[in-house]
């Protein structure tokens, strides 16, 4: 008996008490109202939205306290750390684990910083290559969901308490009723998988049960599958110089946003004025963050946009392919194919993910014309396991479920009642299955209409493997055991399977043995690094679990080129552009880009991170063109947040009501629906929260389509933005060039905007022999600063969301927002430029405080709460803070952030494990702000002191830097001449934002250099 | 009523009163023309050149006024600048320690505010108030003083000071009555 | 206005169209005893006036409404109010100014027309003194309350020795605040005091009741009217108005500065200092005359409180107000002089552009228009058209803060983090509680103590000036 089956043993004897103590806690008062709200009648609370502001406090549960308890505990397995073994924890340091979270069916590499036992940030995976250290919105914020008070606690069947092992023993029952048929009656419905291991079981099912149907459904990646059916597109930007878009918002959705953003961001970030930048246009029915980088930008409906690539295709030169196009699509036609073709291996088309196969293949069809394939793009088999069309898939479901086929019916994951087309009656089939189980992290609205519910285990609390977008397998470690005794799909199956006996990280490690052996269904290559052979399964394994990837497994290699689908280019019939339907109204679906379909809908930091361009928080809006808004009377700018128009959209006959959005570079006649809001049981953050349009989307038309109608209710309905003002109104925030203009004269940023006071006009220089300090302070230690490439920058959020994570950022709720009380160090700033009905750019800016040499926040605070630290950092001191806010009025940047009431949750025992340590939680009446990451700075110059040297450049990374796909943002010591953010202060892109203020910023910016195709201008 | 032939002792003086400001403004002149030193006058209102009448003259007040003000300019500037520059030195906003220019309004202010404590402390302090007491409250109608009378005292205490003399020459000011202060 | 006293003198009545012989200062055929009986009657009796009683109850109920307003602050924090970022300030610093504002027309009129020996001063100085205090105290509130964590920033304003050698920021013009409104606040105590020693003396001799007679007593120092206390009593009096002139000028530039030494356009400004003590003196001029026409009529005072008192503080009110006009223009003219793209934004944000921008020209109509009117002698002589336009003139000097504050700072520099302001409902009960609060002062000031000077009123009268016979002694 090994010591880890003793650890696992008592861990189960903890687990067994842990469960008895909560059938004696389950008689508070919470607990009651807690069972209570598993029925749909007690659906309707916590709308209003104090109290989900509040939602916070409200958590003193007595479950909470057995909910820290498990918090504490050691996950049973031996875990191997990222840079340290376990035995060297120290208290106050973090260690850092490889783990991936699984996001549609595709991984997200991560390391997970552990503080004692428990994962309070995560950061990318900077060996893998779907990560290279960078991150997204939803992994960053996928930590809270774990700590999530609202996520189902216990086995329940009939809003009954049921122990794993009640679960077991009915399961047998009803799998053992299965087997005389062959489990003709058992189906499995399952968000899209591409875990080997999962899959692994899934195999052994069908073996055991021949009759077993599997499902896939996902209401986001369920309906698409990354590119041409049959294959999968995996893209090199980094190679290309031209881009074309296709509806596709490659640079922020999908596995690949990162990888993406990291590869065509580096053709953006020019060290030189004669460096080529490369050129990316972008044909979309919406403002998508990908369009707003684009160079050039065409606003079109998504229905025309097949025409348009078949035209492309003509023009490009794809044999069989014919169309044309007038106006000014038919300029951009022949522009394009030029540059394309000049652009030969060189360049690359992509589609969009909600684009028809058709336009894949047209996409694929030029690339390969264009010599782009191995070059530029190659297509491989799906990541994704046997790849179905969701709504197919569930439709047969459906069908059979109806038709009584259906005995058994095992839901993993997915959301069906809720996110289901609306052709689909899902729920009503349900009723007629007899034993109806559902696994979830929450007990949402198909777990009400299941019989049996089983908490599934956060991925940081299980084990698992994934596959990235381009492949990699990818290890998931559990960082902490579950909180609420959730469990894994892998268990599940395991116990239809009937092997109960193991845990699901000896499935998961017994998988890869027999990999490593040659002997699973799919034969993997795994060799290390370095391309060698591993010389035993547990140098593999352990190797495998340190890097938390299989390096060999990565498909983003060139070659691995499967064929495309014979004439899928001739097959593809072309609707004539300007179609029957031309005249009449789009609408375009979209899933919200942080709540997804709404499984995201009870994370309280996606709730209230603004959403790209539009800076929508806490709600979902119908975008509109100005122009089809000025032509229905609604008005085109707020001055403030207020009351927006409800609308009523009426498609196919259904109908839906939400409130509109005037977005400037909307197509006009396309009205876009952002689904996945309008929960009925997600929790206390997300019930209730926004409007369900779930009800419009078809299965015919999941992503877009024709004849919708728009009409203004007369109803108004409040919508809290944090930013209501677009345009730069002549000032210059954004600096920005043609790459022409600055490769002849690099000296034209520096003159754009007023001037700069010299050092020698500040009142209190100081003449120091050869040259004059501007303040009577030299910081010889170090010199913090920061710099911010605009033209990398693509306006993700992701660092907001990362400094949110890292520095304890309260949530404040929709009404606070609505005051423009949010409290984000950091906010993305969106301009607009030329009219802003039709904006021929938009520019996305980061402000993070501007660590201001000669700060004007610090001489007017009274009781000296904000000064400068001797590394010329602002810092603000919470304890000594009266909250004058004197401060905030003098900061040009408006970069302070003031705690109006008592944000902060100093209660909620789950939400504490969550909290980064080293960073104080701020209380009522204190003003805050942006700190650098001061914490992060100490620990490393702690670092450098024990060994005695300087800090080493790159050594500290600031949250939002640390994130950034784009790598738009750099950090470091300005004393040191080598540092990457004194090259970059040093190019003449550098700009202080307002320091004709004389404020002296240390954040400074690069100016945005846009590189447009004088044919189009 | 004292009367003949009583001693001075437990007397304090004797008060004339008056009916108009002019009587008792020429009253006094004669009171001191007279060589009368422990003399004092009383109005319901302040009456220019009375005081000097009887022979007062006092510069005290100004004098205290200014060592106030210099008094509170001195703190309140080295307040400013002890702190700020010497005790608990910050880089606030990239400022000098020694801020003179900011440091003004404060130490304006400190001058005003020890200055005019000093003017009001000092004239009640040399007008010996507060003083409930007093000998000249005897005067049965003295209460009228604050109101619309005049009253004149002799203090006995004054070389010149004679019983019935003194009471014949204030009767001679056309008083409307004299009467005599106990202690 | 009904008549108190025969020897009033309807305006109609005047010499016609001869006005270069002023009305005088007090009405004819008062004597040192009927100004005393009348002054010190309205106080010793037991017979209140039903209307005392009516404000009383009115503006208490506001006070009460304005603890419940600070007891709510207190328990959530400012975000019961309206304030956000950017407006960090609003209600809270608008209300601080209006009141302190207001304050400065006692002072004024106390000391620095005692300086030009304005003898029109002499009726109205107590109960303008009395105002400043209590519009003082009003005002103190706000520095206190507005800030997040007030239990804190009640002492951390100060300097005072602590373990942790912390110090307040002498560079801030918050500080600068602390000592100039603390300063302005004890001076005008002790000096209202000193005023009031005399006429204590005269309450503690014309009382009945035994325990007033102790109370007014004690707070008369045992004053015995001696002619050497008086003389120092005049010279410190003298004093200390020559020390208050400066402080109360100091006081609201200090204010001034709160905005002048910021960044932000509309409050980085060099006019500011002088353009706001011209608000101040208007705004306190104006709330004289609302004080003063009311309780005028209340209790018969037309004796003492003559049409030249009520017309002169009109012509101030007039001329100040052409100041503060002027300084509009300065701000206009800046803003576009200067060339500075944010200033010129700010003013076109605030005339025109902007959301606020009715604000801007409620305020004109209520600061230049409105008063205009008094212009004519035949309006400033109807006491009811002159209530009016100071009714507008305190309405307008509100405004103008609001203009300075809230449209400067809802939109600044970057376009990006332009918000609006709305206020709440707490912040409305914290503006009228303080309000109530002020005309409860002022009233129970008025019952229990001599709202007009009464020993220097005693000097008006022509016999209280005796000629030296022997050519006087100076």
């Amino acid at each position: 008996m090994t010591l880890s089956d003793i650890r696992s043993r008592l861990d189960g004897l903890e687990g067994r008490t842990y469960w008895r103590s909560l059938e004696e806690l389950a008689d508070t008062a919470e607990f009651r109202d807690y069972v209570q709200r598993e029925f749909p009648a007690q659906a309707g609370e916590f709308t209003d939205p104090a109290g989900r502001r509040q939602f916070l406090k409200l958590m003193g549960a007595s479950l909470a306290l057995a909910g820290v308890s498990a918090c504490t505990r050691q996950p049973p397995e031996a875990l191997v750390p990222y840079v340290r073994q376990p035995e060297e924890l120290i208290p106050g340091r973090p260690l850092f684990f490889a783990t991936a979270m699984p996001q549609g069916g595709v991984g997200m590499p991560l390391l997970a910083e552990n503080h004692m036992g428990r994962p309070t940030k995560l950061e990318g995976n900077p060996e893998h290559p779907a990560s290279l250290g960078a991150t997204d919105v939803l992994s960053q914020a996928s930590v809270l969901t774990l700590y999530d008070p609202d996520r189902s606690r216990t086995i329940a069947s009939l809003g009954e308490i049921r122990t794993w092992s009640n679960f077991t023993a009915a399961l047998q029952l009803a799998v053992g009723a299965q087997r005389t048929s062959g489990g003709a009656g058992l189906r499995i419905l399952t968000e899209p998988i591409s875990s080997p291991s999962l899959l692994d079981q899934i195999d052994t099912l069908k073996t055991n049960f021949p009759q077993a149907k599997w499902h896939q459904w996902d209401a986001v990646y369920g309906t698409v599958q990354g590119g041409a059916p049959g294959s999968l597109a995996l893209y090199r930007f980094d190679r290309a110089d031209v881009v074309v878009a296709l509806d596709s918002d490659f640079l922020n959705s999908g596995g690949g946003s990162v990888r993406y953003s990291k590869d065509f961001s580096s053709r953006r970030r020019i060290g030189t004025p004669q460096q080529e930048l490369n050129r990316l246009y972008a044909v979309e029915p919406v403002l998508s963050v990908t369009g707003a980088n684009a160079d050039h930008r065409l606003a079109m409906k998504a229905g025309e946009i097949h025409a348009f690539a078949s035209g492309l295709a003509a023009a490009a030169g794809v044999p069989g392919t014919s169309g044309a196009a007038s106006g000014e699509a038919g300029k951009w036609l022949r522009v394009l194919a030029d540059d394309l073709k000049a652009h030969a291996g060189r360049s690359v088309v992509v589609a969009g993910d909600t684009q028809p196969a058709a336009v894949h293949a047209l996409a694929r069809a030029m690339n390969s014309a264009l010599g782009n394939e191995g070059k530029t793009v190659h297509y491989t088999a799906p990541v994704i396991a046997s790849p179905a069309d969701g709504v197919a898939s569930l439709a047969d479901l459906v069908t059979e479920m109806n038709a009584g086929a259906v005995q058994l019916l095992l839901i993993v994951g997915t959301n069906p009642v809720f996110t289901a087309p609306a052709d689909i009656d899902f729920r009503a089939a349900l009723e007629k299955v007899p034993t109806r189980i559902h696994v979830g992290l929450y007990h949402d609205e198909t777990a009400e209409h299941c019989h049996w519910h089983i908490p599934e285990a956060h991925y940081l609390e299980s084990w698992g493997d994934v596959r990235a977008f381009d492949g990699t397998v990818s290890l998931i470690q559990p960082l902490i055991a579950p909180l609420y005794d959730g469990h894994s799909p892998i268990e599940v199956l395991a116990a239809i399977n009937g092997t109960t006996g193991q845990s699901t990280m000896e499935i998961v490690k017994g998988y890869w043995t027999r990999a490593f052996g040659g002997q699973t269904k799919t034969t993997w290559t795994l060799r290390d690094a370095s391309g060698g052979a591993y010389p035993n399964v547990d140098t593999f394994w352990r190797h495998a679990l340190h890097d938390g990837f299989i390096a060999s497994t990565s498909m983003l290699a060139d070659g691995a080129t499967i064929p495309a689908a014979p004439a899928a280019v001739a097959a593809t019939s072309v609707p004539a552009v300007r179609g029957a339907d031309a005249g009449q109204l789009e609408v375009v679906f979209r899933p919200d880009p942080y709540i997804l379909d709404g499984r995201n809908a009870n994370n309280g930091w996606l709730q209230e991170l603004p959403k790209p361009l539009s800076k929508v928080t806490w709600d979902n809006v119908a975008y509109i063109s100005p122009a089809t808004a000025s032509g229905m009377g609604i008005a085109l700018s707020r001055a403030g947040n207020a009351d927006q128009d409800l609308l009523e959209i009426e498609y196919q006959g259904r109908k839906a009501r939400i409130p509109v959005w005037v977005m400037p570079g909307t197509a006009d006649g396309v009205v876009v629906v952002h689904f996945g809001y309008g929960r009925k049981n997600a929790g206390r953050v997300g019930s209730g929260v926004g409007h369900d349009v779930f009800g419009l989307r078809s299965s015919a038309t999941p992503w877009f389509g024709s004849g919708a109608k728009l009409t203004r209710t007369g109803e108004g309905y409040f919508v809290a933005s944090t930013q209501n003002h677009f345009v730069m109104e002549g000032r210059h925030p954004v600096r920005v060039v043609d790459a022409e203009e600055y490769r002849a004269d690099p000296k034209v940023v520096a003159e754009i905007g007023p001037e700069r006071p010299a050092d020698e006009e500040s009142l209190y220089r100081r003449e120091r022999g050869d040259h004059v300090t501007p303040t009577p302070f030299e910081y010889l230690s170090y010199r913090w600063g920061m710099a911010i490439d605009l033209n990398a920058c693509t306006g993700c959020s992701a660092c907001v969301i990362a400094c949110v994570a890292e520095n304890n950022i309260p949530v404040v709720g929709k009404t606070q927002v609505g005051r423009s009380r949010e409290m984000h160090w950091l906010r993305v700033d969106t301009y607009f430029d030329g009219d802003p009905a039709a904006p021929s750019a938009t520019y996305h800016q980061p402000v993070p405080c501007m660590q201001c040499e000669a700060a004007p926040c610090e001489p007017v605070c009274p009781v000296a709460a904000t000064v400068h630290s001797d590394e010329g950092l602002n810092d603000m001191v919470y304890n000594r803070c009266v909250g004058t806010r004197y401060c905030s009025n003098n900061c040009p940047y408006k970069v302070r952030r003031f705690n109006f009431m008592l944000y902060a949750d100093f209660t909620t025992p789950e939400l504490m494990p969550q909290r980064n340590p080293d960073v104080t939680i701020r209380s009522r009446g204190v003003m805050e702000k942006c700190t650098y990451c001061v914490q992060r700075i100490n620990s490393a110059r702690i670092d450098s002191k024990t060994e005695n040297r300087r800090v080493r450049d790159g050594e500290v990374q600031t949250a939002c830097e640390q994130v950034c796909p784009a790598d738009a943002i750099v950090f470091g010591d300005l004393n040191d001449p080598a540092s990457r953010v004194v090259k970059l202060k040093e190019q003449q892109r550098n700009y202080g934002l307002l320091e004709d203020l004389g404020t002296r910023p240390r954040t400074t910016y690069l100016a945005k250099v846009r590189n447009p195709n004088k044919a189009l201008a | 009523m004292a009367h003949l032939g009583e001693s001075p002792q437990g007397l304090y003086g004797l008060m004339a009163e008056f009916d108009t400001a002019q009587q008792l403004l020429d009253a006094a002149h004669r009171v001191r023309a007279a060589g009368y030193h422990l003399a004092d006058a009383y109005s319901p209102f302040p009456i220019h050149g009375l005081a000097e009448a009887l022979g007062f003259h006092e510069h005290k007040i100004p004098k205290f006024v200014l060592a106030g003000g210099i008094a509170g300019a001195l703190a309140g500037y080295g307040l400013e600048y002890w702190t700020q520059a010497i005790d608990y030195p910050m880089n606030i906003g990239g400022r000098p320690f020694f801020s003179w220019v900011s440091f003004i309004p404060p130490a304006f202010e400190t001058t005003i505010l020890f200055a005019a404590f000093t003017a009001v402390i000092t004239m009640i302090a040399l007008n010996g108030l507060p003083q409930p007491y007093h000998p000249v409250f005897n005067a049965p109608r003295f209460s009228r003083a604050s109101q619309d009378k005049f009253f004149l005292a002799i203090e006995a205490a004054d070389p010149r000071f004679h019983l019935e003399q003194t009471r014949a020459f204030l009767a001679g000011l056309d008083a409307r009555e004299v009467v005599t202060l106990d202690e | 206005m009904k008549q108190s006293t025969e020897t009033y003198v309807e305006p109609s009545q005047y010499p016609a169209g001869d006005f270069r012989e002023p009305i005088a200062v007090i009405a004819p055929g008062h004597s040192y005893d009927s100004i005393t009986g009348k002054l010190t009657g309205m106080v010793l009796t037991k017979h209140t006036p039903l209307a005392w009683f009516v404000v009383i109850g009115i503006s208490f109920t506001l006070v009460m409404g304005l603890m419940m307003a600070l007891t709510y602050l207190l328990a959530k924090g400012i975000g019961i109010w309206g304030n956000n970022i950017p407006v960090g300030w609003a209600f809270d610093i608008i209300n601080f100014v209006w009141w302190i504002g207001i304050g400065h027309a006692g002072t004024l009129i106390s000391a620095i027309l005692l300086l030009f020996k304005q003898d029109w001063r002499t009726s109205i100085n107590r109960f303008a003194e009395a105002m400043t205090l209590f519009a003082v105290a009003c005002a103190a509130i706000f520095p206190i309350f507005h800030t997040g964590r007030p239990w804190l920033a009640a002492y951390w304003l100060f300097p005072y020795p602590n373990t942790m050698n912390l110090w307040p920021n002498f560079r801030s013009p918050l500080i600068w605040d602390v000592f100039a409104v603390s300063t302005y606040a004890s001076v005008s105590a002790i000096f209202w005091f000193v005023g009031l020693i005399p006429d204590l003396a005269t309450f503690r001799d014309r009382a009945e009741h035994p325990v007033l007679k102790r109370v007014y007593g004690m707070l008369a120092l045992g004053w015995r009217g001696s002619a050497k206390h008086w003389y120092r009593y005049e010279t410190a009096y003298l004093l200390l108005a020559g020390l208050s002139t400066p402080l109360v000028l100091s006081v609201h530039t200090v204010v001034s500065f709160d905005f002048a030494v910021a960044v932000l356009p509309g409050w980085h400004a060099t006019i500011f200092p002088p353009y706001f003590v011209a608000g101040a003196i208007y705004a306190g001029f104006a709330m004289v005359l609302t004080l003063a026409i009311p309780l005028r009529a209340l209790y018969g005072l037309h004796d003492f409180i003559t049409m030249r008192h009520l017309e002169n503080m009109a012509k101030v009110t007039l001329i100040t107000g052409l100041v503060v006009v002027y300084g509009y223009g300065c701000e206009a003219f800046f803003g576009w002089y200067s060339g500075n793209e944010y200033e010129r934004f700010m003013m076109k944000n605030r005339v025109y552009y902007g959301p606020y921008a009715w604000s801007y020209w409620a305020l004109l109509l209520c600061n230049f228009i409105v008063p205009q009117m008094l212009w004519s002698k035949r309006l400033r002589r109807n006491l009811a058209v002159v209530f009016t336009v100071v009714m507008f003139v305190n309405v307008g000097m509100w405004l103008e803060r609001f203009v300075i504050i809230v449209t400067s700072l809802h939109r600044d520099f970057l376009p990006s983090s332009w918000q609006m302001y709305y206020p709440t409902v707490w912040d409305f009960m914290t503006l009228f509680g303080t309000i109530g609060l002020f005309l409860t002062l002022m009233f129970v000031f008025v019952r229990i103590l001599p709202m007009i000077s009464i020993f220097e009123m005693r000097t008006l009268l022509p016999e209280s000036r005796p000629h030296h016979p022997e050519g006087g002694s100076h």
